[in-house]
């Protein structure tokens, strides 16, 4: 049974992986007080990162992308409000309203509202087969249009980009990638890693313009026929994915007058926005990152809405808070696992150990005596070493590093 | 289907229906088994779904590959000979009757 306005009452808007996780972790802690989450998707929380893989190649049933199943919200006494857009904050009266007009009192509000994919100002813009990728719903017209296969041009070499591309590539479209940068992942890889990945791809059968604009998408009718290139070159195509970043989902925060900064809304360590009684989680938020001497970063991944989530909900159930890891990310493209730890550009230094040419290695970045991010490509116990050394933060020898004979262990341990 | 059955780190067991071709650690999320938790959801980057096999079925599994080798090294409780990642064991219908014990801790 539930007691509207109970103390420690919680609303979550944001039905992601960070929005969804907060409720688990409530319920874990033993937080018996109201909980609820507002989406505006129709879907229980789930998993985005099969939805540029997995879900885009077929075979995933909707169900397996769900963090839990549905029964699970009830059981735990969850309320879902899905498919429920909020309208506004009130933060005098605590109470948040909905597009509806309903209104949801709250103790304590987390948002957890996510990014959407940034657009092109570009003529064409609107046409049909020009597609953005971020929920569900978004994956299933790509998918969907994707059939048949064709040709498909992804605008930008991000993390999205590279993995349709990738997906594309092995249904069988012909993708060509259009980049702005002179190499894919150029604000988060190394040269290395953007190297052999741009290898591996056009080894797939993908094509890359690099340095280049989109100046218009040409249509035949209603339907994208076209992307035309700031040099003028027209490359002709079926569909077109633009992936060219984020926006934080930060209005709704901006109109109540909390403090935004940085492209999203700003937290402290424990989650708390310049409202206390309103925590921001995810990929909305701008948080002091530990790894980063409390710097603040806004950062997309898993790993960073799980860790905030961990954060809000033991504070909201007064449990003791989790242990910080620094950031880590994974992709899939093709056969390769690419897996993260740390930021690239905290580091000055890099190491290279394994072999790109057998599409195996892994760069490790330092910072002076210490290792600061390690890049792996199919090689994941320099991953899983590397990040415990980086998490640990003691110095390193450079020298064993560099020394293929010494096993990565040992390097570990090496002083 | 299979018929696994997850014993917690304070032995209550729970005997649940998996399906074939998913795996173990969806087996216990979709059926509320605490102490699984897989921050990475099957991306075999996080070792937060580590269990115990029981010794009997160890040799009846499919080794792990290098990757579930390597995670390993990540996971919070002590390892054990039979250590594996639960969502690096995919369901099969001779998988019936699989024990799988969880670790006190993931994190």
């Amino acid at each position: 049974m539930r007691i509207e306005g109970t103390r420690g009452s919680v609303v979550i808007v944001g039905a992601g992986h960070a929005g969804g996780t907060v409720a688990m972790e409530l319920r874990a802690a033993g937080h018996g007080a109201p909980v609820t989450i507002v989406g505006d998707e129709p879907h229980v929380p789930y998993q985005r990162p099969p939805l540029s893989k997995a879900f885009l190649k077929g075979g995933l049933p909707e169900e397996k992308l769900e963090l839990r199943p549905r029964a699970w919200y009830a059981t735990h006494d969850v309320d879902l409000r899905l498919g429920e857009p909020v309208y506004a904050i009130d933060r005098a009266a605590r109470r948040l309203r909905l597009c509806g007009g309903e209104t949801l009192a709250y103790d304590h509000l987390v948002l957890a509202t996510g990014v959407r994919p940034a657009r092109l100002a570009v003529p064409g813009a609107n046409l049909e087969g020009v597609h953005h990728l971020r929920g569900i719903a978004d994956a299933r017209r790509l998918a969907t249009d994707l059939g048949g296969a064709g040709r498909l041009v992804v605008v930008g070499a991000g993390f999205t980009g590279l993995e349709v591309a990738a997906s594309a590539a092995t249904l069988g479209c012909a993708v060509t990638l259009v980049a702005r940068g002179h190499k894919v992942l150029s604000r988060v890889a190394s040269a290395p890693v953007a190297t052999f990945l741009r290898a591996r791809h056009e080894a797939a059968g993908v094509a890359f313009r690099f340095g280049a604009d989109v100046a218009a998408f040409l249509g035949d009718g209603d339907r994208v026929a076209g992307v035309r290139l700031g040099d003028g070159e027209v490359l002709a195509c079926d569909r077109v994915l633009v992936a060219v970043g984020a926006e934080a989902n930060d209005d709704l925060a901006r109109r109540a007058g909390l403090a935004c900064a940085d492209g999203g809304i700003v937290v402290d360590g424990s989650g708390r926005t310049s409202d206390p009684a309103i925590f921001a989680i995810g990929d909305v938020s701008v948080r002091p990152l530990p790894y980063l001497g409390g710097r603040l970063v806004r950062l997309e991944s898993v790993h960073n809405a799980l860790e905030q989530a961990r954060i809000a909900a033991a504070v909201i159930a007064e449990t003791p808070p989790p242990r910080l890891e620094p950031p880590w990310f994974w992709s899939d493209q093709y056969d390769l696992k690419l897996q993260t730890v740390g930021l690239v550009a905290e580091a000055d230094d890099l190491v290279l150990r394994g072999d790109p040419e057998i599409g195996r290695f892994a760069v490790f970045h330092l910072a002076g005596d210490r290792l600061r991010a390690v890049e792996a490509i199919n090689a994941p116990l320099d991953f899983a070493i590397g990040k415990q050394m980086v998490a640990k933060d003691a110095p390193i020898s450079r020298d064993a590093l560099a020394d293929p004979s010494v096993n990565i262990r040992a390097v570990a341990t090496a002083h | 289907m299979a018929k696994i059955t997850y014993v917690s780190s304070a032995g209550c067991e729970r005997i649940v229906e998996v399906p074939t071709g998913t795996n173990v650690m969806d087996g216990a999320l979709r059926n509320d088994i605490e102490g699984i938790i897989g921050d990475c959801a099957g991306g075999c980057t996080c070792s937060t779904c580590h269990v115990y096999v029981e010794e009997s079925w160890v040799a009846r599994l499919a080794p792990p590959i290098d990757i579930e080798t390597s995670m390993l090294e990540l996971a919070a409780a002590p390892l054990r000979p039979t250590s594996r990642l639960a969502c690096q064991i995919v369901v099969r219908d001779d998988l019936d009757g699989l024990v799988v014990h969880i670790p006190s801790t993931q994190r």
